[in-house]
């Protein structure tokens, strides 16, 4: 009778729910009371076919895109959640005081939050914008790769459900967001969160790197007439260049997570502590992919930043060629920089010297780009918008982490501050003042084109101070503490009079709870005062470049003629030359079918990660076959494609408003459609 | 701003400056697949490159089991490299056949390349079993464990790419050589080639280098 | 799905979209040069006719030259191939895979060394 059990599930069993533990028992109870009243309401209005057939199975680039962006936007609630969780444990946990999370669930707590903040919140944010903005930029009508797009995501979205499941059947990892041997070595760590963790994230990379080919593709191959390299736009230069990085690196990381795996499945020995096993190869490949992820974050932000200030001063971005020059730089130097994450492993005193040098000189064209910013805004007609707040904080807190990146380069001061709470607070610097902020600058900027409608101003600056205070407030405090020499990832800390800075630290992360609380809320008023936010021109900003000459929503295919590019900034180049929007002589456009098939096949991933994670081998087995005949399937699928009758594309293009040709305005003022308004669209 | 039919005409000759006035096509850029499919052959390259530092790494760590010099057999690998390197240029042919439209040779050295690989994967598949019997096994070694994953990877992916031209050889009978099926046929010619650089890159370090050492 | 290419304005093929085709005689030259470089360095190692340090650098030398040959002769790499972009790719990730392979053997042999002794002589681990 046990056999069978086991062999229907595995390592399955009744203690793998979390009866055990009253914070994740009731959060669970929650979720899945909340789970329920969202399927039930979405069942209730009707809305699974509209889903489905307009959402999950879209290869439009904007929807997925938003659906990135969605996907983000929740993960992000969880991770921020285990850094509230973090930030309460350590600022009560003192001297006799031992807090209220043992150390195994606080192991997983920290693993869980570095994990999801980097896999399933930053990487589907950069995702998401560049999916949404960039083929609008070049004039695209779409990816290079439609149904690829639509794959990506869902396997995005597969890696994420995977790591959800683990909070409540099972556990996570305690690795750290590495997920790190030799704790996650079998012997060490038998259970199933490691496990979890690999397959998630495998999954999910397989996304991201099919994601970034399809980006790159799509740049090199379906830019507009006209649209020499040197034409493009900055943000697609930034965009080009992370993605290209993406594809250089994911490899590494899927090749060590699957030896991790041969490892902990079939008792390979890579990073064993014995039999031959080099625990220490694993940091290195890892790290080779860790440290040009974080490139491939901040640069699609910087050209996020190139953008807005562009846009808010009026003015051409200054040093176009040093902005390209720089980002190329950048991507190339960050591929040789990685072994400043285990200066102290012991590699002795060439091999620190040579990367503690490389990592220095990165700083170099980084700085430049500051520079190019400034001297854009300078005599520039600024307007202060949200977008160009969020461009003016990140400048003055991006900056200090990036110098304290430079101190830490430094190999002899790395040697007393690797692994200390200084790291930890110039990582989250740079990622807070550089990547959310430029992503929020992002989102605020480009919310009108993707929805309509502007968001509201009001909770847009409660979002805004929020984050920015509330970062200063929570971080200023660990970097003094690290200095002082506390270590990261403590559960517990022996010194009392150390309490207050972490006291600080949690008021701060309290205050960013209000800041996103502030988004959440300004999401939902935004909504219902709609029609006040109202796009009607499609260029609400005074916008530069291609996206900011569609309607808001742009219509499914983007540009009812392809357009014809002559320099830079080519919308502004359109307006100042008396552009006229054609009316007639519309051509049926070509467009992708949508496909069902990117769902079925990440639905089975899951399926085949969670039972592979629980040694139900049958059950993946079923999986893995069912994986291979829907894709084998769907190449004998050659009916991919459909064409929108000109007619139609007629009838929408005339519903739309004209776009406004004052090559420089302020805010949208327009407060009545000039003709039947409809957002155009799908 | 209205504009009437009577401007259309002088409107479309201005906007001709901005857009582009194009067939029913709508795109005039030719076809990313090839590209793209380079650009993943790209990114697989380096899932090798990152198995091929590993094996560095662990090149010498026997952990007293077994060394190669106990169970390699180069007259096998050498039979081996000689079905990948034949089969590259069978593959070639069959490129050759089908700029020509010649569906029925296209398929037949289809055929041929296909059983290549699978002389190739079937004495690899008796080497490892070899390799089993003398305990030169993953579970041994650090060394074995980079040895196995790594010539075990290419054997899979030429495992894959006989699967692939399986479904070439259906897809071809079925709607012959359709620009689709062609630019197919050039992705798997991609993929078969460059899985024969790999096996340079597999023979000459882990089976030569392994043996001189 | 592709437009045929050969309606399309000359502005259009900006980037160029040709990608390289063989022909009987560049296989075959490829094939046979292939055939030497890979029966050269098998018969050194196999006869053991040279002295070890000569025979690994021969072989690499000649798996470095197959490679160039199977990418000019079968992958039909050029410069103009999608527009410079497939050599751009290919040189890209040729940099890459040198940084990483070269990278990590620089690395993990100074970590071994410093942090491992006994490690990068193939010692016999006293492990049982």
């Amino acid at each position: 009778m046990e056999n069978i059990w086991k062999i229907i599930f595995g390592r399955l069993g009744w203690d793998s729910f979390p009866f055990y533990d009253p914070i994740i028992l009731s959060t669970f109870i929650v979720v899945i009371l909340g789970g329920v009243g969202v399927l039930a309401a979405l069942t209730k209005f009707k809305l699974w076919g509209y889903l489905w057939r307009e959402w999950f199975t879209s290869v439009d680039h904007k929807k997925i895109g938003i659906m990135y962006i969605v996907l983000a936007t929740v993960m992000l609630l969880r991770g921020f959640a285990d850094a509230i969780m973090m930030r309460l444990q350590q600022s009560v946990a003192f001297g006799a005081n031992e807090g209220y999370l043992n150390a195994h669930h606080f192991d997983q707590v920290f693993t869980a939050h570095g994990t999801i903040m980097i896999f399933f919140v930053a990487i589907p944010l950069i995702s998401g914008v560049i999916n949404f903005v960039m083929p609008l930029q070049i004039g695209a009508r779409d990816v290079a790769f439609p149904y690829l797009n639509n794959l990506s995501f869902w396997l995005t979205a597969s890696g994420a459900a995977l790591v959800m499941a683990s909070l409540f059947v099972g556990e996570f990892s305690t690795g750290g967001w590495l997920n790190y041997v030799p704790v996650t070595n079998l012997e060490n760590s038998p259970g199933v969160g490691p496990d979890y963790y690999l397959w998630a994230l495998q999954i999910a990379g397989v996304g991201t790197t099919l994601s970034a080919i399809n980006m790159v593709a799509t740049v090199i191959k379906m830019r507009a007439p006209g649209m020499t390299m040197m034409k493009m736009p900055v943000f697609v230069w930034t965009a080009f260049c992370s993605q290209a990085l993406a594809i250089a690196i994911f490899p590494v990381l899927t090749a060590a997570f699957a030896m991790l795996m041969l490892d902990r499945y079939l008792g390979f020995n890579f990073f064993t502590n014995d039999l031959g096993g080099n625990p220490m190869m694993y940091w290195n490949l890892v790290w080779i992919w860790g440290h040009p992820e974080v490139y491939v974050l901040i640069l699609p932000v910087f050209g996020i930043y190139s953008e807005v200030t562009s846009t808010f001063t009026g003015k051409r971005l200054f040093g176009y060629s040093s902005m390209v020059y720089a980002t190329v730089v950048i991507t190339i130097l960050s591929y040789l920089v990685w072994l400043h994450h285990f200066f102290t492993m012991g590699s002795g005193a060439s091999v620190n010297s040579f990367f503690g040098i490389a990592t220095m000189v990165i700083s170099i064209p980084t700085g430049a780009k500051i520079f190019n910013w400034l001297f854009t805004m300078y005599r520039g007609d600024i307007r202060f918008e949200l977008p160009m707040m969020w461009v003016v904080a990140f400048m003055l807190t991006f900056v200090v982490g990036g110098m304290t990146g430079v101190l830490l380069a430094v190999p002899p001061a790395d040697f007393v501050l690797h692994n200390s709470l200084f790291l930890v607070a110039h990582f989250h610097n740079v990622i807070i003042g550089g990547v959310i902020f430029g992503l929020f600058a992002g989102i605020e900027y480009w919310f009108p084109k993707a929805f309509g409608f502007k968001l509201d101003k009001f909770w847009g600056k409660v979002h805004f101070w929020g984050w920015v205070i509330g970062y200063w407030v929570a971080w200023t405090p660990i970097y003094i503490v690290g200095l002082m020499g506390v270590t990261r990832r403590l559960r517990w800390i022996e010194d009392p009079s150390l309490q207050p800075y972490f006291i600080v630290a949690a008021i701060g992360a309290f205050i960013i709870l209000i800041g996103i609380t502030g988004f959440l809320i300004g999401l939902v008023v935004s909504i219902m005062k709609r029609e006040q936010l109202r796009d009607h021109t499609g260029d609400p900003w005074g916008g530069r470049t291609l996206e900011w000459s569609t309607s808001s929503p742009p219509p499914a295919y983007n540009f009812a003629f392809t357009p014809r590019v002559h320099d830079l900034d080519a919308w502004y180049d359109m307006k100042s030359r008396g552009y006229e929007r054609p009316l007639t002589g519309f051509k049926p456009i070509h467009m992708p079918k949508p496909t069902a098939t990117g769902v079925y096949q990440a639905g089975l991933a899951t399926v085949l990660g969670f039972a592979m994670v629980w040694y139900m081998w049958w059950l993946a087995a079923l999986a893995f076959i069912g994986l291979l005949v829907v894709t084998i399937a769907h190449t004998f699928n050659y009916d991919r494609d459909y064409y929108i009758p000109a007619e139609e594309v007629e009838r929408i293009e005339k519903a739309r408003a004209e776009p406004s040709l004052e090559p420089r305005k302020g805010p949208n003022p327009d407060p009545e459609p000039t003709g039947p308004f409809a957002p155009a669209g799908a | 701003m209205a504009t009437t039919y009577d401007q259309a005409s002088q409107e479309a000759a201005l906007s001709e400056t901005f857009h582009l006035v194009e067939d029913e096509h709508g795109h005039g850029h030719g076809s990313p697949t090839l590209l793209g499919f380079w650009i993943y052959m790209m990114s697989d390259a380096l899932i090798f490159a990152a198995l091929f530092a590993t094996y560095g790494v662990l090149s010498t760590s026997f952990a007293g089991g077994p060394v190669p010099q106990d169970v390699f057999d180069l007259r096998l690998v050498a039979l081996n490299t000689a079905f990948l390197l034949v089969s590259s240029i069978t593959y070639g042919f069959g490129m050759l056949a089908m700029e020509r439209g010649q569906k029925g040779t296209v398929q037949l050295w289809l055929l041929v390349t296909a059983l290549l690989g699978i002389a190739f994967v079937g004495v690899e598949l008796y080497e490892f079993n070899h390799f089993a019997h003398e305990g030169a096994v993953p579970q041994r070694s650090g060394y074995w464990s980079g040895v196995w994953t790594l010539v075990g990877t290419h054997g899979l992916h030429v495992s894959v790419g006989i699967l692939w031209i399986g479904i070439m050889m259906v897809q071809v009978a079925q709607r012959g050589l359709i620009e689709a099926n062609k630019r197919r046929l050039m992705c798997l010619g991609m993929f078969w080639h460059l899985l024969d650089v790999v096996w340079i890159g597999v023979f000459t370090y882990v089976y030569l280098l392994g043996m001189i050492r | 799905m592709s437009a045929s290419d050969a309606n399309l304005d000359h502005e259009l093929h900006s980037h160029g979209d040709t990608h390289g085709h063989g022909s009987t005689k560049s296989y075959l030259v490829g094939f046979l040069l292939s055939v030497a470089l890979t029966a050269i360095p098998f018969w050194l190692v196999m006869s053991g006719i040279t002295p070890a340090n000569w025979t690994a650098a021969i072989v690499i030398v000649c798996a470095v030259v197959q490679i160039i040959v199977h990418t000019i002769c079968f992958l039909h790499v050029t410069t103009s191939a999608e527009g410079g972009w497939t050599l751009l790719s290919y040189a890209f990730t040729a940099v890459i895979l040198f940084i990483t392979i070269a990278g990590s053997l620089w690395i993990m042999y100074h970590l071994n060394t410093n942090m491992m002794p006994g490690m990068m002589t193939g010692e016999v681990s006293t492990t049982p």
